[in-house]
């Protein structure tokens, strides 16, 4: 005889449910897992969970030497790889007080603005998808070839590089590279127009992104959110303007400031950014001295005892290097301010309220790489 | 009143902002010459990769079957994960002294980041980078190579 059960009836309009976006989801651009809690389709507060891919990075630098920490920082933000080396070059440098040549300054700030440019223009690609714009897609990979290019003929890998040492550059860069970065920018220069009509212009992308997914600065600040989705709240956070390295203090860009800090904005902030990416470029790629692509430095770096700390302007936010130095050859701790795990931890704040299918574009807009979430 | 005017206005925007957006695909639509798609499989016999393309960690040897490597086991240390292996051999001089020499340098490519430190540290530039990128094999015993070549011999003018 089959057993009657009477389970309690419940109003499904008002009963709060909860649903997994990821790990496997093509919205959250990699294995994050976010638990959303929704009522009907307005999402009530959601959990990210991280550390599907999670290396420990940071331990295994503890075992590496600082030429050899180098190579992972790669593999943290893979889209603003050069960057990222950039980062533990600067602490190195700053630790043992070397003083690079004049040209690897201006060689490394000129390659970490293509490095910009590039992962823009992925951020760009990946946004108009989750938007449901596919041909975005297809453009922004274009452009961003060419820039892989030029990486491709000085470096010799497209994605990571590891180009960067402490103390100057794995290699000097190619005798054509001046000539291609400025073709490129000539060319970008008039392709990104197609980007505005494609997506910027788009009234149904604007709609859905106008006024949706709001941070105050206030907000910003407390969470941490650095990069260009801080600065669409109106929080100055530019490292290259506050605490500049390389030669970003030679240079005249402006940081721009948004006010309203929707989904919108934070577009806007990285498609303006990609402007002056391409400015400080043009102010520099002609006038790269000439000299050594790199300083002498001795076989065994090892650092004096003391605790480092060094700040770079990554693609998606502030990267902090925070080091703990034994005076040894490896570091005693090594530890990552990754612009991304802050810039999560916003996103139950800033998608509390809004349609499930906004969350994907609120994702989209915060940028987050995941592999740097989790290190 | 307004409010019906505004209606139609949005969509009337939209449409032109949809429009606006098709132009750009349809311009490319037209214009095949734009098409920048690599037929990958098909030009392999024409691709060129850059000088500089990190494919993989090879040992050039000359016409005489010689490389460089004094098995000095650098590049070894230099290695952030154990990708390089030096075995090494201990050989008899005519002197008398026993002399060390490679016997094998292993290379597992599987491991392999492609940081360039062993090919940056290598005091004899016995390594370089070479232009191989199809390393997709059926076993992966397959990507343990052995660099210097069987019954090869170190170039004589090399000074330890
Ligand atoms: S390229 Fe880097 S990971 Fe590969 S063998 Fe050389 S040192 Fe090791
Ligand atoms: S390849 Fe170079 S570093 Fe490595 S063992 Fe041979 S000589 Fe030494």
């Amino acid at each position: 005889m089959k057993e009657v059960i009477n389970l309690p009836v419940k109003n499904v309009e008002e009963e709060e449910y909860h649903i997994n976006m990821g790990p496997q989801h093509p919205s959250t651009h990699g294995v994050l897992r976010l638990v959303v809690s929704l009522q009907g389709e307005i999402v009530k507060s959601l959990k990210p969970h991280c550390g599907y891919i999670h290396r420990g990075i940071e331990k295994m630098c503890e075992k590496d030497t600082y030429p050899q920490i180098i190579h992972l920082t790669d593999r943290m933000d893979y889209l603003s790889a050069h960057i990222n080396n950039h980062a533990v070059c600067l602490l190195v440098e700053k630790a043992l007080e070397v003083e690079v040549p004049e040209r690897v300054k201006y060689i490394r700030t000129i390659i970490d603005e293509l490095n910009r440019i590039a992962s823009h223009q992925l951020w760009w690609c990946s946004f108009g998808m989750d938007m449901g714009g596919l041909t975005c897609y297809f453009y922004g990979l274009r452009d961003r070839e060419k820039i892989l290019d030029i990486f491709e003929e000085s470096f010799g890998s497209r994605l990571l590089h590891s180009s960067y040492t402490p103390g100057g550059l794995m290699m000097d860069i190619h005798p054509d590279f001046q000539k291609n970065v400025k073709a490129f920018i000539k060319y970008f220069r008039k392709k990104i127009r197609d980007y505005d009509d494609l997506l910027t212009g788009n009234m149904i992308m604007q709609m859905r992104t106008k006024g949706v997914g709001l941070l105050s600065k206030e907000d910003a600040i407390s969470y941490g959110v650095t990069g260009p989705s801080g600065r669409a709240s109106g929080f100055s956070c530019d490292v290259r303007k506050h605490h500049p390295y390389g030669v970003y203090d030679k240079v005249d860009f402006r940081e721009i400031l948004g006010t309203k800090g929707d989904t919108f904005e934070r577009y806007m902030m990285r498609m303006n950014e990609m402007h002056e990416s391409m400015r400080i470029i043009e102010q520099l790629i002609d006038n790269i001295p000439a000299g050594d692509y790199s300083a002498k430095m001795k076989a065994v770096l090892k650092l004096p005892a003391g605790e480092y700390y060094q700040r770079v302007e990554a693609s998606r936010g502030e990267l902090g290097v925070y080091c703990i130095s034994d005076g040894n050859k490896t570091p005693y701790r090594m530890k990552f301010r990754s612009p991304n795990f802050s810039n999560l931890s916003a996103l139950d704040h800033i998608s509390r309220g809004v349609k499930i299918a906004d969350l994907v574009a609120i994702g989209g807009s915060l940028d987050y790489v995941i592999p740097d979430i989790d290190r | 009143m307004n409010s019906i005017f505004e209606y139609f206005a949005d969509i009337f925007h939209t449409v032109k902002s949809l429009l606006t957006g098709m132009k750009v695909t349809g311009r490319y639509f037209f214009s095949p010459w734009e098409i920048v798609t690599q037929q990958y499989p098909e030009n392999r016999k024409t691709l060129k990769m850059y000088d500089r393309f990190k494919g993989e960690v090879i040992m050039p040897h000359n016409d005489h079957n010689e490389h460089r490597c004094t098995g000095c086991g650098i590049c070894e240390t230099a290695c952030p994960n154990g990708t390089i292996e030096i075995i090494q051999a201990k050989i008899d001089m005519p002197d008398g002294k026993k002399k060390r020499i490679i016997d094998r340098h292993i290379y597992h490519l599987g491991m392999c980041t492609f940081c360039g430190l062993c090919i940056k540290a290598c005091p004899s530039d016995a390594l370089a980078w070479g232009q191989e990128f199809e390393h997709a094999v059926f076993d992966r015993s397959k990507l343990n190579k052995t660099l210097n070549q069987p019954g090869s011999s170190i170039i004589k003018d090399i000074v330890e």
